[in-house]
């Protein structure tokens, strides 16, 4: 095999790559539907979006864990440097807003943060003295890694990204050996704490959200308008699908942001169950092999990574089909590699260079031990 | 010691902690986390399973609904025709537009712009402004209906720049004959709340749909209204039509055949004239209506496409009633065409024709004198000169010695005070006074001058036209005549009255006496070659006679009602017609329309010279005459506001002054 082909061509995670490109792919195809049969303008946006980033991801794969190490804290600072300045020119500027325009690009930081915050506590934990795992020392850096910028993006205000950021903060340092009855305590304090922040930390377009949540059919018209046309679509999508290119619901604009946040309603509708069932079994496979590098990974700080970030990837999906299917509140998250969108595209495409890298990494060392 | 034991405590709570634990730590928290991972997706795929397949029939029933817009499409009004198959009430297609609130942007704009197109006054959009504002957004708004084609077009051309206006093809009803039928038709409209509260009927609330608001339009609404179509489109959310899935055409409701001969019903109406009054003409032998003309009247076309405030505001203050069908609504004393109907009694009661009493002009009847209308006097009068020369004193001296029960008995059984069982929403049956019935009414005992009075027809006495016409069918053909506005599917001749044969022709020849013979309206000849009318003159006084004889030199509204019964042919009895002119100033008012109306039964080319020439001296059709009058009254009404208005800035300009 070596023979052929050259060494770095044969080292390149094919497998995941195609996995990447069907899943995206996929989106492209829906796309095309969501744009009423039309490749403008979101199919292919969408899928040179998907190039360039698979490009980048491939890029950061060749980077080694000690750059990443040494790259984590500081990059982690430049974002909450960012954030503060989103903050700040919205102080000034009068009204929120997310975006941070670079005169070529606009980024949003606290999609970036969601990979840096997984960097950051991971390095924490590793560069933590083994020993030290268990007592308060422990804690209270990782929670200020994690506090600055969940306080900073949830002035912004955004509760799906802030809770993404926390939950993947929090998953790494799980993984890291906190002891277990921080988390038991941790989620009893969430039950006492829950309520109080709905009724006194969110804003009231949150509040309403997350009534609406429970009951859809209060307001069918209003913000329960989503939920219900998205149940409307995935349920009468049934079995097989109404057909591609059929989908009322969705080209006849019943489904309101059907190639962003609702996208999976739109694929649902056309593809039915067994389009659903596909493209769960697919991010399936993707998570699977993002845990199977945490479990094989040589070092703490790969194996922390690789399941910190897995679980963010796991976040997007996992909020966005609960949000599509009416399990949870409309907050906003788009699902991966088929929400057509540039922000959270690159976001996951880092977390998948990273996931590389370690993949390339772990490959490399046990090449090297068996050689 | 105690030192010791802490330290000791410290140690065991401290887990000692090296790679090889942390590791394992690790492994089996990831396989949690990954395990919980796993968990949510089987629960979301079950999830979705559960959307997809167990609910999926209820989602799918909202998709479609979503999807599927359901219009109906009203139906087509049966058409009523007359006799001959003649329309009297048909539709014509229609362009008509539609405003949509909840779909426009710029109200102001849109307005404006149909303003422009379609040349609206200043009434109508404030109309659709008022519209607009009481609007509940998705109901649709009339902009306008009856617009032509060019105008259709123009306004289809322009509609991508104005979102919410819905041009329609669709029916109007229209009645060809105009006001000559606005009595017994009626008239359609747009569905008031309460109407729509009764029936919850969804077609009601359809753009364009109408119902019948009066006459046989609302007496047959549900025969008439036909089953709407309905057209299913496919829309997008925010209500634009994508394309036409499928449509079911409506079907028209049936046509209603009135026994209405619509020719003569028009001719009758033309031929009253200025004057108000009625024309009733029937079969006297099925008691088919032929014609059942009341004017002035109303035209049901402008009624129908709603009618405009000062229209409406001309026909209220008409003093000629206009808004009455007085066919039905008109009561009227009988006057001297009761004296027919009472001879009959007479000779029904053993009266012999060939008795007599001499007429000097009056008599007294108790203490008081009651005069003939002839104060002359007729000489010796027996009946039949009592009816054709309509002698009052040959009625008071025999009425007395009959008695008024035989009377009354003759008169209902005749038809007067009778309810006819007719498609009409509501008809007064007048009053046939006798013994009894004043005793209830009044508590009073009953008068020989009551008998005297009411064998004149006047005093109590009181009947429609319609009664009149039937009074004299039932004398013409000597059948108990049912009036019928429908068309029955076989002719049904009446059924016989138990009148003796004979003393129905002595009635009918000196009913031909009035006419051909020597008697009051020799003026009222057919001058048809072997048809003769036999008919009876009655004036009916309207006020006592200290304001003068009621004749045509006193205020118009203190003239004499002139009456008119008739029937011809006289040896084969056909037709019978009564005729009713309102303070027409005695019967010479009545009996020339009757002539002239049967006379168009016969020969249409001769009554139609005959009314050609009096129309052009009352100054044209019902149709120019009414837009002349209507012109009129808006004149008089402008200059009336002007002169309100006119003086108004002096006072104002003083108060200012003062203060």
């Amino acid at each position: 095999m070596s023979g052929i082909i050259p060494a770095p061509i044969a080292q390149q995670p094919w497998k995941v790559i195609f996995l990447l490109c069907i899943i995206a792919g996929f989106g492209v195809v829906v796309l095309y539907s969501a744009a009423g049969g039309s490749m403008s303008p979101w199919a292919s946006r969408h899928a040179i979006r998907f190039g360039v980033f698979l490009v980048m991801a491939l890029v950061l794969s060749r980077f080694s864990e000690n750059v990443f190490k040494f790259f984590t804290f500081p990059v982690y600072v430049v974002i909450a440097l960012m954030l503060l300045g989103v903050e700040l020119i919205g102080a000034v500027g009068g009204g929120s807003q997310r975006w941070l325009d670079l005169g070529l690009i606009r980024i949003q930081p606290s999609e970036l943060m969601k990979p840096a915050i997984i960097l950051a506590v991971a390095r924490f934990y590793d560069l933590l003295p083994i020993g030290q795992i268990r007592t308060w020392g422990a804690i209270w850096p990782a929670l200020l890694l994690m506090g600055i910028p969940a306080s900073l993006v949830l002035l912004q205000p955004d509760l799906g990204t802030t809770l993404t950021i926390l939950a993947g903060g929090m998953a790494v340092a799980f993984l890291a050996g906190l002891p277990l009855r921080l988390f038991v305590i941790g989620a009893a304090a969430m039950a006492v704490i829950a309520p109080l922040a709905y009724f006194f930390g969110l804003e009231e377009y949150q509040q309403r959200r997350v009534t609406t949540f429970i009951n859809p059919e209060n307001d069918p018209l209003g913000a329960g308008y989503h939920i219900t046309q998205s149940k409307i679509a995935i349920g009468s999508g049934g079995m097989t699908g109404k057909g591609y290119l059929n989908g009322s619901q969705s080209h006849l604009d019943y489904l309101p942001e059907g190639h962003t946040d609702f996208v999976f309603a739109t694929m649902a509708e056309e593809w039915g169950l067994i389009g659903g069932f596909a493209v769960i079994f697919a991010f399936f496979l993707l998570l699977r092999w993002g845990f199977g590098l945490a479990v094989n990974a040589k070092t703490r700080f790969s194996k922390l990574v690789a399941a910190g970030l897995s679980t963010t990837i796991f976040f997007y999906i996992a909020i966005n089909l609960m949000m599509v299917m009416g399990l949870a509140p409309v907050v906003g998250i788009p699902l991966p590699f088929l929400s057509y969108g540039g922000s959270s595209m690159m976001t996951i495409m880092i977390c998948i260079g990273v996931l590389m890298s370690i993949d390339r990494e772990m490959k490399q060392k046990r090449r090297s031990t068996l050689s | 010691m105690n030192r010791k034991r802490k330290a000791n405590k410290a140690r065991k709570k401290r887990k000692l902690i090296t790679a090889a634990s942390q590791n394992i730590t690790f492994n089996r928290r990831t396989l949690f986390l990954g395990g919980a991972q796993a968990a949510v997706g089987l629960l979301l795929a079950g999830r979705m399973t559960y959307i997809a397949v167990a609910e999926n029939e209820r989602w799918e029933m909202l998709s479609e609904s979503n999807r599927v817009n359901l219009t109906l499409i009203p139906p087509r009004r049966g058409w009523i025709i007359d006799r001959n198959g003649k329309p009297l009430a048909n539709n014509r297609a229609d362009f008509r537009v539609d405003l949509i609130p909840d779909r426009m942007k710029d109200k102001e704009d849109t307005i404006a712009k149909l303003t422009d197109l379609l040349r609206l006054s200043d009434d109508e959009v404030g109309r659709i402004k008022k519209d607009l504002e009481d609007s509940r957004g998705f109901a649709p708004i009339e902009i306008a209906s009856g617009l032509d084609y060019e105008q259709f077009a123009a306004l289809s051309v322009r509609l991508p720049d104005m979102p919410g206006v819905a041009p329609l093809r669709g029916f109007s009803r229209q009645y060809p004959s105009g006001a000559a039928v606005g009595h017994l038709l009626g008239y359609v409209g747009a569905v008031s709340a309460e109407e729509y509260e009764e029936e919850k009927n969804p077609l009601l609330i359809t753009p364009g749909f109408k119902i019948g608001k009066d006459g046989l339009e609302k007496q047959f609404e549900q025969d008439l209204r036909g089953k709407p179509g309905a057209k299913r489109v496919e829309v997008t959310a925010r209500g634009k039509i994508v394309r036409e899935l499928s449509k079911r055409e409506d079907v028209p409701g049936k046509p209603m055949k009135l026994a209405i001969n619509a020719d003569l019903q028009e001719y009758a109406a033309r031929r009253l004239g200025p004057e108000s009054g009625s024309v009733v003409v029937m079969d006297c032998h099925t008691g088919e209506l032929l014609a059942m003309s009341s004017m002035p009247s109303f035209d049901p076309n402008s009624f129908s496409d709603g009618i405009g405030f000062n229209e409406y505001g001309m026909l209220r203050d008409d003093d000629h009633v206009p808004l009455r069908n007085k066919v039905l609504k008109g009561l009227y004393p009988p006057g001297s065409t009761v004296k027919p109907m009472v001879g009959l009694a007479f000779l029904e009661a053993g009266l012999s024709p060939d008795e007599t009493v001499v007429c000097n002009g009056g008599l007294r009847v108790g203490n008081r004198r009651f005069n003939c209308w002839n104060r002359q006097g007729h000489g010796r009068v027996d009946m039949a000169k009592g009816i054709y020369q309509s002698c009052d004193v040959y009625f008071y001296y025999f009425a007395q010695r009959i008695g008024m029960d035989p009377i009354a008995a003759m008169a209902r059984k005749l038809g007067m005070g009778q309810t006819f069982d007719l498609p009409v929403t509501s008809q007064f049956y007048g009053t046939v006074p006798d013994p009894e019935w004043k005793r209830k009414k009044y508590k009073q005992s009953w008068q020989a001058f009551d008998t005297v009075n009411a064998t004149i027809g006047q005093g109590y006495m009181l009947s429609n036209p319609l009664q009149l016409a039937v009074m004299s069918s039932r004398i013409a053909s000597g059948r108990n005549v049912m009036p019928k506005l429908l068309m029955p599917k076989r002719h049904k001749l009446a059924p016989n009255l138990d009148i003796a044969p004979e003393h129905l022709q002595i009635i009918r020849n000196a009913m031909s006496d009035v006419v051909n013979g020597p008697g009051t309206a020799r003026r009222a000849q057919l001058n048809i070659p072997n048809v003769k009318l036999a008919g009876k003159t009655g004036t009916a006084q309207v006020v006592g006679l200290q304001f003068g004889r009621g004749g045509r030199d006193v205020q118009w509204k203190f003239r004499d009602h002139g009456l008119f019964v008739c029937f011809a042919p006289l040896d084969n009895p056909r037709y019978a017609a009564s005729v009713v002119i309102e303070h027409g100033g005695g019967s010479s008012a009545a009996y020339p329309v009757a002539r002239d109306v049967l006379t168009f039964l016969y020969d249409r080319r001769k009554a139609m010279r005959a009314l050609e020439a009096l129309e052009q001296s009352w100054g044209g059709t019902i149709e120019q005459r009414m837009a002349s009058k209507m012109n009129a009254y808006v004149a008089r009404k402008n200059a009336e506001k002007a002169s309100q208005n006119a003086p108004a800035p002096e006072t104002d300009s003083a108060a200012e002054a003062n203060e």
